[in-house]
């Protein structure tokens, strides 16, 4: 019969639409609410999600996993008495790594010793050029330049991206990628350690 | 099962591989073994090149000529032309040069009439090298525009912007004060124009060019016939069914298409060079935007060219890694594929919206192990970046076992039998398959024509040897078969995915201790892999210093483009939609 392809894809069509409120009631039966909570945006990203499954941006918004990487920002730890402890030490791995080549670092010499200033005295990110491939973040050996999860970030101008702007507390890397920061914390931990044993074992 | 992180002994190499030719018993004193350190080949007379190709291809049968690709040693004042032929039976290729004094004009036979597939990609060695092939009958620009002056990739040309021969910039660390390169160089004074360049009075005079060479099929007035004439009608850049800012001017006879020519470069950007200023691993984000839907297949080519250059082995937890993430990618790609074809067809919308879904789901899976949904940057040079987490391969499985082949067969109960779709899509010819080898079409739409002929197993790489699929192949060459052939590809890879995931060893995702620099030492490498649009293959060229001499991509669009010609005449322009669709282009690719 002539039409019966079209009426057996309708049905499919039938049933996505019949899902969607069959679905809305089943949550709601089940005393649970579906949209706006953390658990019906998961369940609508799994592999389980029947009928519709849009996630109402920017009402809601997913659930971002811990890789997600967009513009790098610049991780500082606040010591004993408030202080800043930036971790950069303007080493430039991470400008000689970047493939747009958009990150500039100023370093500059203690004007007493004229060795170079760990700290940079500038560090910028044009984040217009920046095309959020991770690169600084992973070969960075002080880790000390992570990638952000912040993403709504359009404006009306260029964006330039000077020290203040990129700097961000070890608490917020911490709060982004609590996996990573953990990992770290420990490498580091077992490294300072191990340097001490050696130090140990040099002094007796 | 415990697995040696990286057994040496495991890859079984299928035989075929090994097999060799020596062109230069077969034709002394013409050919040459290309003897430099870390290149491999011949070299042939220039004069003898149509001689030496007609008998590559009808004597030893190498009947698929993939890359066609320009290098300009400029040190040596030598310009170079290679080919990259490969037997549709499978195996090892043959790889053969023709070198010219780099002194214009530099003249080089075309092989247009031995292997049709070459019209693009010699056009674009003309266009990017300014080497000319005799005997093509279109040799005009085709990535840059008209009235461009000078030949971009030729070593000595350098782009408005120029900072530095290669990176990293001297000016970034450690005096790195941030300018705008638009105030540095504010007049763009290393832009070259023709002479007497005016912009107000510059008129597209070449225009004319391309409606010449759409001549070539004007049909005769038969008598007694009323007379008519032929319009031209130019579809794109801006037209929603090119998928992305393509041209096509196309002579039409009523509704026939009588000639018709695709128009390209509104989308290019010199990957190329921008390949040769990058070091090698800063190349690796730049090829996420050639494809930009299969970022993962596209690491996967350029990562194993680098990895035959360097010498090395992958980890062989990072093999498994690479082949599920590779598939995964084939089969959302597949997915965009029929979604898309439908909303060429008419049919907007719901059908895409029901693949987009599940394609989301994988995209999900890309962003939770490498950060990104598109733009995926995940391999390295001896594995990949970063592990998979459990719950994503937990995730992974649930939709290789679950949910992708019940949403397959949804989607094939949803449209195949639907009476439009296959009034539409049956018995309306593509491509047989003679034709598709001689225009180097590679991929599903090769499949479709008949020959099944799959670089997973004609030339199996990374670890496809250790699988059981079946390569999808499909006989009658029209479009239904060509859209179908897309499910049993998708079917196949979940087969893939399926295995992959049972024998996944534990074991370290690199090989390699991590180096924002490799060391790559000096000499030749062409990789292919076979991405969801066909053959995708990446000639490297190092000089053993840290950015590659020559990088080249030959991209599966561009070259399957080539065909779009072939197909379409003689067809009516309501299906060129369709034809077009069915080579499955992206613009990110095929511009470059």
């Amino acid at each position: 019969m002539y039409g019966k392809g079209i009426l057996k894809g309708l049905s499919v069509t039938w049933k996505r639409f019949w899902d969607t409120y069959t679905e809305d009631i089943s949550w709601i039966l089940r005393g649970r609410k579906r949209y706006n909570t953390d658990e019906g945006i998961r369940h609508r990203s799994s592999k389980d999600t029947k009928g519709i499954f849009t996630v109402q941006y920017p009402e809601e918004q997913l659930i971002l996993p811990e890789e997600v990487r967009y513009i790098p920002f610049l991780v500082y730890n606040v010591d004993a008495d408030g202080k800043r402890e930036v971790l950069c030490t303007s080493c430039g791995i991470c400008a000689k790594v970047c493939p747009p080549q958009c990150i500039w670092i100023v370093r500059s010499n203690d004007p007493v010793t004229g060795r170079p200033v760990p700290e940079p005295t500038e560090f910028y990110i044009d984040a217009d050029i920046c095309m959020n491939c991770g690169f600084c973040a992973e070969y960075c050996p002080f880790d000390a330049i992570k990638m952000d999860h912040d993403f709504d970030i359009a404006s009306y101008g260029r964006n330039i991206y000077n020290m203040e702007k990129l700097l961000k507390p070890s608490s917020y890397y911490e709060s982004i990628r609590p996996q990573n920061f953990k990992i770290e914390a420990e490498a580091r931990k077992a490294k300072e350690s191990a340097k001490a044993a050696k130090a140990e074992a040099a002094a007796a | 099962m415990a697995t040696a992180p990286f057994d040496t002994a495991s890859p079984v190499r299928t035989p075929l591989q090994t097999q060799t030719v020596d062109l230069v018993a077969r034709f002394p004193g013409i050919v040459a073994a290309d003897a430099r350190p870390g290149y491999t080949g011949f070299i042939v007379n220039k004069e003898n090149l149509v001689e030496v190709a007609t008998a590559v291809r009808d004597e030893l049968g190498f009947d698929l000529l993939t890359a066609v690709t320009g290098v300009d040693y400029i040190a040596e004042n030598k310009m170079e032309v290679v080919y990259h032929a490969y037997k549709t039976t499978g195996g090892a290729g043959l790889v053969f040069k023709v070198q010219v004094e780099r002194v214009d004009p530099i003249e080089v036979p075309s092989l247009i009439n031995i292997w049709a597939g070459v019209d693009f990609q010699e056009r674009e060695a003309w266009d990017l090298y300014g080497i000319k092939f005799t005997g093509h009958p279109d040799l005009r620009r085709i990535l840059m525009w008209e009235g461009f002056e000078g030949h971009p990739l030729r070593k000595d040309w350098k782009e408005p912007f120029f900072e530095e021969e290669t990176k990293p910039f001297k000016s970034r660390w450690p005096e790195g004060k941030h300018t705008f390169s638009e105030q540095k160089n504010p007049f763009r004074d290393n832009l070259n124009f023709p002479q007497n360049f005016d912009p107000d009075k510059y008129v597209v005079d070449k225009e004319e060019d391309l409606y010449v060479s759409l001549e070539r099929y004007t049909t005769k007035d038969v008598e007694g016939n009323m007379k008519t004439d032929h319009i031209v009608v130019n579809m794109g850049p801006h037209h929603p069914s090119t998928h992305g800012v393509l041209r096509v001017a196309v002579t039409l006879d009523g509704e026939t298409i009588i000639g018709l020519k695709p128009v390209m470069g509104y989308l290019h950007r010199n990957h190329d060079k921008i390949g040769e200023r990058n070091t090698y691993l800063q190349n690796i984000p730049f090829t996420d935007r050639l494809d930009y839907f299969n970022s993962m297949s596209n690491n996967f080519g350029y990562a194993i060219t680098v990895e035959k250059l360097m010498k090395i082995q992958v980890a062989e937890r990072a093999e498994y890694i690479r082949v599920i993430m590779a598939e995964l990618s084939r089969v959302q790609n597949h997915l965009i594929f029929i979604g898309m074809l439908m909303n060429d067809l008419g049919a907007m919308y719901t059908p895409s919206l029901y693949t987009f879904k599940e394609r989301e789901l994988i995209l999900d899976v890309f962003e939770a192990v490498s950060g990104a949904r598109m733009m995926c940057n995940y391999f390295r040079f001896g594995g990949v970046v970063r592990d998979i987490p459990d719950d994503v391969l937990h995730k992974i499985k649930g939709l290789v076992s679950e949910r992708l082949p019940a949403k397959a067969d949804e989607m094939e109960r949803f449209l195949n039998e639907n009476e439009i779709l296959v009034a539409r899509l049956k018995n309306i010819h593509v491509l047989n398959a003679e034709d598709a080898i001689r225009y180097s079409v590679t991929g599903p739409v090769l499949r479709a024509a008949g020959v099944p002929y799959d670089l997973r197993r004609a030339d199996p790489y990374s670890i496809y040897d250790r699988f059981d699929f079946d390569v999808a192949v499909r006989h009658n060459g029209d479009m239904m078969d060509n859209y179908l052939i897309r499910f049993d590809e998708i079917r196949q890879s979940l087969r893939i995915l399926e295995q992959a995931l049972k024998q996944i060893p534990q074991g370290p995702i690199n090989s390699q201790k991590p180096a924002y620099q490799v060391r790559v030492p000096a000499g030749e490498a062409y990789g292919r892999i076979e991405s969801p649009k066909g053959e995708l293959g990446f000639y490297v060229v190092s000089n053993g210093k840290p950015n590659p001499y020559r990088y080249h991509v030959r991209p599966a669009s561009f070259v399957n483009l080539t065909a779009v010609e072939k197909m379409c005449v003689g067809t009516k322009i309501a299906d060129f939609v369709a034809l077009l669709a069915m080579l499955d282009i992206v613009m990110g690719e095929l511009d470059r």
